[in-house]
């Protein structure tokens, strides 16, 4: 009796196919990388898909200048230790030359579109590999594992191609690319599981520690160069961790004194919220948040 | 070895009560997360109900919420300490080909869902018809809304009866398929089993599910790597390291196994099976490995490896059964791109021989496919493919068809005749 792959195995294995399909097919391909643990997941794959030579595509991050220290530390240690090249796109430089305003709200992650969608063009990327994953949000449900966009990045729900078998038509004309999901497949308790079993270093805020935070919304933020606590708000002392790494302005921490995977694992599998639910501001802007800022070439 | 991963898929009618039923899914393995409830509560005392409508969990984009539709394949995931499940949640409305042939493409499993109230239906034979042809390997029949029936077991049994004749016409051996008596609303045999149905003696839902052999019949078929890429380091200390990656998309291949590179038809022997974690033993179907071998042999991206003296046939025309899945209907003669593996090439779609009418399981005459039609044609490709008829390997008998000027896919293709119609009892 043929054995079935376990979960993780299967997941990764579809995972590779999927890096090694783009490098076949593709000219100009590219990873998004934030040093967040679902795109440094993805650098692990793509290492495990070309091993024993090297990745063969940049990375691209896409820095909205409210960043936390590690998680730059960290990115930086990454591509020097797999000598990658890094481009940056800067939301700052939009800010400072008047192509981008910022938010009343102070929230720079939905400012990352335009400087991202600028480096496609300028790199003309044909191919951009990001860590999206279709348990994440229910727009994301019905994402394609190969996403087309037109020449303005825009993603139009109704003219997604069907995706069958394991054959992904990467077909684009020029202007076009293609935004490329390798782990679509994977729950979070999956990533978390797999970054256990394959040792996967990770950002130090992942893990428990002690910060300044303040309340707003029902999430803990930290105090930053975005800003800090307004009115009523104060700052408490309080041991937590990070579910997700985005923009600092709208990037919550959860309470948590997990300071171990196992530890981390079991708090994800007691967790009652999705980690977008509970720590990412910019879901919560609407309804539809998400399936709006895909429409115009979002992540 | 950890759990393991079944990916399955839903088909049903509008109606049905599928978006209920996979919402129970996810409710009762408590896949859904408080602020996910909340949610759904919140938007369910919008709409003015009184309980929870546990489809909302699973109601994606605004665009199908406004129009109170469902788009697309969506795709869902919870776990239990037993199994992983993806599942392709696909709708029922008139779009159901393209978008059944989709979900039931990376499925071992389909749950076909029916209202107890009506029976076998119409919409019921077309999916399954389109999971036969799809040769999904296990088949359950959910009878839903049992609580409408007063869980009558003659009216269950009679639906059953029905149902394993449809299945066995279209191939499907019994034990292949299961028959579950069920109520998403209520949650009787979905994740709990009810005991308003003593006499049904199988299993829930969800316990099939956990238990049902993940194992395709990929497994034991003979082993079929397409290429899709070579690995050349090209450093000082791997100087003459050439490996060729893929994905296992058949049967076992493991050191000393003797292989054949098709098309071109040289024969040799693997020496190693390699991953980024050190070398395999063996390696299976779904494995992504990097394979190495004993004579140096000029192979790119759209060969593939197969198993010698078991090899596929290497052809530059065949017959095929195409989904056609695109507003644009087929034009006789059309050139178009064909990806087989890891290998685009040139196609000649010659006349349709004929479309299936699903309603009524026979082949009738047409003189083009369009959107959901199923038809027959031969193709006359550029370069020689290595196929395998449909019926044997998935893997290898299956293809898309693109359109050159677009770059959309036009449609999905299997090699042979792989629909066995046999006359209905």
């Amino acid at each position: 009796m043929t054995q079935a792959l376990d979960a993780l195995d299967a997941l990764e294995s579809e995972s590779i196919h999927i890096f090694r399909e783009v490098a076949g097919e593709f000219d100009r391909p590219v990873i998004l990388f934030s040093g967040g643990k679902d795109s440094t997941l993805l650098v692990h794959l793509a290492v495990k898909a070309f091993a024993p030579a090297p990745v063969p595509f940049p990375l691209l991050h896409v820095d909205t200048g409210h960043n936390f220290d590690e998680v730059i530390d960290f990115r930086d240690s990454i591509v020097s230790r797999l000598g990658l090249r890094l481009e940056v796109a800067r939301v700052q430089d939009y800010l400072d030359d008047g192509r981008l305003v910022e938010r009343a709200d102070g929230t720079r992650n939905p400012l990352q579109t335009q400087p991202l969608l600028d480096a496609i063009v300028e790199n003309r990327f044909d191919a951009v590999f990001g860590g999206g994953r279709r348990d994440e949000e229910r727009a994301r449900a019905k994402e394609r594992i190969m996403s087309l966009r037109d020449a303005f990045g825009r993603w139009d729900p109704r003219k997604q191609r069907p995706e069958l078998w394991n054959l992904y038509n990467g077909r684009h004309a020029a202007g076009e690319h293609v935004r490329v999901f390798p782990i679509s497949n994977w729950t979070e308790l999956d990533v978390w599981r797999y970054i256990q079993r394959e040792e996967i270093e990770l950002p130090s805020i992942y893990y428990s520690h002690e910060r300044e935070v303040y309340q707003r919304d029902g999430m803990w933020l930290a105090e930053g160069p975005w800003g800090g606590p307004r009115g009523a708000e104060t700052l408490e002392r309080l041991s937590v961790r990070y579910r997700t790494v985005g923009d600092g302005s709208c990037t919550g921490a959860v309470e948590s004194t997990a300071t171990t995977l196992d530890e981390i694992i079991a708090e994800v599998t007691a967790s009652r919220l999705t980690e977008r639910g509970a720590t990412r501001a910019d879901d919560r802007l609407s309804e539809a948040a998400m399936e709006d800022r895909k429409r115009e070439g979002y992540f | 070895m950890g759990r393991d991963l079944l990916r399955f898929a839903t088909a049903g009618s509008v109606d049905d009560g599928k978006s209920t039923l996979v919402g129970r899914l996810l409710y009762d393995t408590k896949s859904v997360l408080a602020d996910q409830i909340e949610a759904v509560q919140r938007a369910s005392v919008d709409k003015g109900l009184s309980t929870p409508d546990l489809s909302l969990l699973v109601d994606g984009l605004r665009a199908e919420r406004e129009q109170g539709i469902t788009i697309d394949v969506a795709y869902r995931y919870f776990g239990t300490p037993e199994r992983e499940f993806v599942l392709a949640d696909t709708p029922g409305h008139v779009q159901y080909t393209r978008n059944t042939v989709t979900g039931a493409s990376t499925a071992e499993l389909a749950v076909l869902l029916v209202d107890a109230r009506n029976g076998i239906v119409e919409q019921t034979r077309r999916h399954a018809t389109v999971l036969a042809l799809l040769r999904v390997p296990r088949l359950v029949l959910a009878i839903n809304k049992i609580d409408l029936v007063e869980y009558d077991e003659g009216m269950l049994r009679a639906i059953e009866k029905d149902f394993t004749g449809l299945a066995r016409s279209l191939g499907f051996a019994d034990e292949a398929v299961q028959t579950i008596p069920l109520s998403a609303l209520v949650g009787d045999n979905v994740v709990e089993r009810s005991a308003r149905t003593p006499w049904y003696e199988g299993p829930t839902l969800l316990g099939h599910l956990e238990s049902v052999p993940v194992v395709g019949p990929e497994a034991t078929a003979p082993f079929r790597m397409p290429v899709q890429y070579v690995i050349r380091p090209r450093s000082a200390e791997l100087h003459d390291y050439r490996g060729y990656a893929g994905q296992v998309a058949s049967g076992t291949v493991r050191p000393g196994d003797a292989v054949v590179v098709l098309p071109e038809g040289r024969r040799t022997t693997v020496t190693d099976v390699d991953t980024a974690d050190g070398p395999l033993g063996s390696a299976g179907a779904g494995r992504s490995v990097t394979i190495r071998l004993a004579d140096d042999i000029d192979i790119s991206r759209g060969d593939m490896l197969v198993a010698a003296d078991t090899e596929p046939r290497v052809t530059n025309e065949f017959g095929a059964t195409l989904c056609w899945l695109a507003d644009k209907p087929l034009r006789p003669g059309a050139r178009l791109l064909l990806k087989h593996g890891t290998r685009t090439t040139q196609v000649m779609v010659g006349a349709p021989e004929g479309r299936i009418d699903t309603e009524t399981l026979t082949e009738v005459p047409a003189d083009t496919l369009e959107l959901n039609d199923i038809g027959l044609v031969t193709l006359r490709t550029a370069d020689p493919l290595p196929v395998d008829d449909y019926a044997d390997i998935r893997a290898t008998g299956s293809f898309l068809l693109i359109d050159p000027p677009t770059g959309n896919t036009l449609a999905a293709g299997l090699v042979g005749t792989p629909l066995n119609l046999t006359p209905a009892e």
